[in-house]
């Protein structure tokens, strides 16, 4: 194992661009799982924990900047992430036990790119904008292109996630909704994790509607065709289920050690009634 | 290196990516820290990086440089409990032990915080902290008595 320590952000970009096969340290709580069984034998790694600008978060004129190395702790009692982005801090307060809290960053949530990565759905429905960083200059991703697939982001080589903008939407939403279903309430990986945000009109059509689900495919999905198909109705029951009946387009959930595709579809279709009905 | 454990600098000059649970334990003889899973579930391993819980089988020493660490030693002796250890003896809230240094440092810092003395509140601070013994209502009623003694 080759460890390469970072005292700023220019070296850890050098750094990064003369060993691009290094794995980024944050907060560690994902990597080290694979230290301790010894699955990092033999890597270099490029410890980020110096930079401490980029574990800022700030409100800014349009939003909240969240630097990559904020902990979920640091998200979950920030003052206008919780009152602009309640569905972020909400899911921050969901992932592990206080000790994951404390030390996991959202960066390092992100990059891990985990199906089950319980601030997905929110960073969807707030349509996040990722600012990457790397030795030949700055990207923005949107949130929706960061996921290549299970455990992979489309991050170019010597590239690392700087930070998250989030933008106000330009009228509040009148309901925000955020759920974990997991084994238990906390530290546990989510069998089904949503995320919602709607706009109603007057005369209670909907405006706009985002909704996400996390852990029921490769990555975090947007529900388009839910969305397209409730957007100028009215939000009474035929509608509700018509649209619901599109969810096997938007999400393709499968079998696994935690769960059934089955289970996960249920699930999933509760989660949104409750949140279409909710008051 | 520097590092401040339990309120004195020390230095490491090891192996810089050593686990902070095996430089406690071995370079610094502070084995009150215990290790159960070595993967973030258990939180025997808590120990308080600047104040909050975190798990010490999850962080290389290489992140803490300047950091303050403190362990269960920090809190009391035997002579002079810290209230916890004089509530989990009274309440029960220890049985084999394992888990116990790590329960005490996950309360440590609630309490210092002025945390919410009620059941709920508790469990869902412990959530990183798993007993196979107590069935957690004793360790649950050891720190709401501390936290309300705290108050009073
Ligand atoms: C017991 C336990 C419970 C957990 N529970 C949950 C949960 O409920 N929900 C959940 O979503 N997650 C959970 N996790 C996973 C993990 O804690 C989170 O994903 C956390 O946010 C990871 O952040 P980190 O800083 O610790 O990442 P690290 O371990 O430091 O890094 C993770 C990955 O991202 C890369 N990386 C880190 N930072 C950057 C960056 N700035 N740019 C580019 N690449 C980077 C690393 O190279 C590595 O591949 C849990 C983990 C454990 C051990
Ligand atoms: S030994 Fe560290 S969490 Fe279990
Ligand atoms: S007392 Fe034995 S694990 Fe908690």
């Amino acid at each position: 194992m080759k460890l390469l320590t970072a005292r700023d952000e220019r070296e850890a970009l050098r750094l990064y661009k003369r060993y691009p096969e290094a794995l980024p340290l944050a907060g560690g709580t994902d990597l080290m799982v694979g230290w301790n069984t010894g699955r990092l034998n033999g890597k270099t790694i490029l410890d980020l924990s110096r930079l401490k600008d980029w574990a800022r978060i700030r409100e800014t004129p349009m939003g909240v900047w969240i630097g990559a190395l904020a902990t979920h702790t640091a998200i979950r009692v920030h003052p206008a992430v919780k009152s602009r982005f309640p569905l972020l801090a909400e899911s921050s307060e969901t992932i592990g036990g206080r000790q994951i809290q404390n030390q996991g960053t959202l960066g390092g949530n992100i990059a891990n790119a985990s199906p089950a990565g319980d601030t997905f759905p929110a960073l969807a429905v707030y349509e996040a904008k990722i600012h990457t960083v790397s030795d030949a200059g700055r990207r923005v991703v949107p949130f929706s292109e960061i996921f290549a697939g299970v455990k992979q982001t489309t991050l170019q080589k010597g590239e690392l996630i700087e930070g998250v903008e989030l933008t106000t939407p330009s009228t509040e939403p009148c309901r925000q909704g955020f759920r974990k279903v997991g084994t238990r309430a906390a530290q546990a990986i989510s069998k089904t994790v949503f995320a919602g945000l709607l706009w109603l009109n007057k005369d209670r059509t909907v405006d706009d509607i985002r909704l996400a689900l996390g852990s029921v495919a490769t990555s975090v999905r947007r529900l388009e065709h839910i969305e397209t198909s409730l957007t100028g109705q009215k939000l009474d029951p035929k509608a509700i289920t018509r649209a619901l009946n599109l969810l096997s387009r938007d999400i393709h959930p499968i079998d696994d050690i935690r769960s059934t595709r089955d289970y996960r579809m249920l699930v999933s279709r509760n989660l949104i009634t409750s949140f279409l009905n909710a008051r | 290196m520097q590092v401040k454990i339990n309120n004195k600098n020390r230095s490491f000059n090891g192996t810089p990516f050593k686990r902070l649970i095996d430089v406690l334990r071995e370079d610094f003889g502070l084995t009150g820290t215990k290790e159960g899973c070595s993967e973030g579930e258990c939180g025997a391993c808590t120990v308080l990086l600047d104040g909050k819980p975190v798990n010490s089988c999850l962080i290389s020493i290489c992140q803490v440089e300047g950091a303050a660490i403190e362990t269960v030693e920090s809190l009391g002796l035997p002579e002079k409990l810290h209230p916890l250890q004089e509530s989990f003896l009274r309440e029960g809230g220890a049985q084999c032990g394992i888990c116990t240094p790590g329960m005490l440092m996950t309360a440590a810092a609630y309490l210092k915080a002025g945390g919410d003395p009620s059941p709920d509140a508790i469990r869902e601070e412990l959530a990183g902290n798993l007993c196979r013994c107590t069935g957690y209502q004793h360790i649950i009623n050891s720190v709401a008595k501390a936290l309300s003694e705290n108050k009073k």
